[in-house]
């Protein structure tokens, strides 16, 4: 039965996918994105990955495309004709996927419990002994920020990165603008008046004003 | 949206389910599937749906820009600050045996602690980083 | 369930190349991030099907503490190792995402146009 689901939701996805490629439409494209996040989801759970499902639907399904249909808000939503054929990535492509097909043959079959990976100490180690040294059942959660907290940490400052990679490149004006006037292309400041309508909220007391009391309360 | 009665009632009902549920998820993670992840992306989700319908001017009064920056940084500062308090108890970076007499309550004082941090910082970064694009006009007007 | 073999890993490599392809042809940047988390997805699914193991259950102890040891000895649990990896990458993916996003905006801006095409022409005529 499960075998039945497992090729359902590939065979799913593969065609989510092909419809990403053909469509030239952009909020079709990020639509179907999303369709793709939640079917693989399902297949996660198909696969006994509870918690990475969780995440795929809220993540991937969610926010990505909330963030990625902002975007297009900003950018327009139609794809130009691609300016010549795709020979040369058709061929990229199928020599690529050949040789990972061809590599596949040197990997242990799916799903048998005498993998290496399931050999491995220690994910033993986390499944037979999370129980006594941690004290709570979802052995995910015990890996995440117990055994491997320091990853965990890691990502959140990745993340808390990214954000202010983010603000940095979007949460601050003036911006440059590209104008072309008549014979070439020049620089220009935003012009105040796209400055005065209804972002001050954003920009005017700023992410950045930093006196925050928010320290007390996040710890508290 | 402001026509929009059905959708604006809807969101209205489903808003406080929305981050009791993150909540839910995120103190439930230790038994089930869970944790600060997937609350702190529902929980933002909630400020979301509050922005795409009642507009981005009102979120901004209920959750100010400044916050979500703060939310980010507060949250890894707790995290990291959990292995400081750890290594203050005599013990290694992160491990939270010492943080009570028994190891097992330490392990989970720890998790419970630092699975807030990252709840905290994955709320700020998202609804951070949804803000950054909200809040950018296009170049059309 | 050996009829399966190495099924889940040819699909992962069709869409992985379908990511693949669409990241090098496409002159659209917000469709090459699309490609992008195709491929992102893609591996996710690699994986993941790594950490299956046939008839396995979920890594959430079934017994709670006591008696865990003892129940994870004739409970087959799946592989949690490869969750846990993919769990953070998933969150640190759509935090990249959303910096090549901002990326976008920026040159949209910049040049009022995300085709990668326009984009070079409009820097070899300066």
């Amino acid at each position: 039965m499960s075998t039945v689901i497992d090729i359902t939701l590939l065979t799913f996805l593969a065609v989510t996918a092909l419809a990403i490629i053909r469509t030239r439409n952009l909020f079709a494209a990020v639509m179907l994105a999303g369709i793709y996040s939640l079917v693989s989801a399902g297949l996660f759970t198909a696969l006994d990955a509870v918690d990475v499902a969780f995440t795929e639907a809220a993540v991937g399904a969610g926010i990505s495309t909330v963030l990625f249909l902002g975007t297009l808000a900003l950018v327009g939503w139609e794809e130009e004709k691609p300016a010549h054929q795709p020979i040369l990535p058709l061929v990229v492509v199928v020599l690529t996927g050949g040789a990972l097909v061809w590599g596949t043959s040197d990997l242990p079959p799916f799903g048998v419990a005498t993998n290496p990976v399931h050999e491995s100490p220690i994910a033993e180690r986390y499944i037979e002994e999370s129980g006594h040294e941690i004290g709570i059942p979802n052995i995910v959660t015990s890996v995440l920020a117990s055994y491997r907290g320091y990853d965990t940490m890691g990502e959140a400052t990745v993340i808390f990165t990214a954000l202010v990679g983010v603000l940095l490149l979007l949460a601050h004006g003036p911006h440059p603008r590209r104008v072309w006037e008549g014979d070439r292309w020049s620089t220009k400041w935003d012009d105040p008046q796209l400055q005065d309508e209804d972002d001050e909220t954003l920009e005017g007391d700023g992410p950045f004003e930093s006196d925050s009391p928010e320290g007390g309360s996040a710890n508290g | 949206m402001d026509d929009q009665i059905i959708l604006r009632l809807a969101a209205k009902t489903l808003i406080p389910f929305i981050l009791v549920f993150a909540l839910y998820v995120q103190f439930h993670g230790d038994y089930g599937p869970g944790g600060g992840f997937q609350a702190g992306v529902i929980f933002a989700a909630g400020f979301v749906l509050y922005a795409l319908v009642f507009g981005l001017r009102r979120t901004v009064q209920v959750m100010p820009p400044w916050v979500t920056l703060a939310c980010g940084a507060a949250g890894v500062l707790l995290y990291a600050g959990v292995g400081v308090v750890t290594m203050a108890l005599g013990s290694e970076y992160l491990n939270y045996n010492v943080l009570a007499h028994d190891p097992e309550h330490g392990q989970h004082y720890g998790i419970l602690l630092v699975e807030l941090g990252v709840l905290i910082t994955v709320f700020g970064v998202m609804l951070g980083m949804f803000y950054a694009f909200a809040g950018r006009r296009s170049l059309d007007g | 369930m050996n009829i399966l073999g190495h099924f889940n890993y040819w699909i992962v490599i069709v869409l992985m190349m379908m990511g693949f392809y669409t990241v090098i042809s496409r002159g659209n940047l917000v469709k090459k991030l699309i490609g992008l988390s195709l491929f992102q997805t893609s591996v996710f699914i690699l994986y993941i099907s790594a950490g299956k193991i046939t008839g396995g259950t979920a890594p959430i102890l079934i017994d709670d503490h006591g008696e865990a040891a003892e129940a994870a000895s004739h409970v087959l649990y799946s592989n949690p190792l490869p969750h846990v990896l993919i769990l953070t990458a998933i969150v640190v993916g759509i935090a990249t995402t959303a910096l090549g996003l901002s990326l976008v905006v920026r040159i949209n801006e910049a040049y009022g146009t995300v085709e990668e095409e326009v984009i070079h022409n409009r820097d070899e005529s300066l």
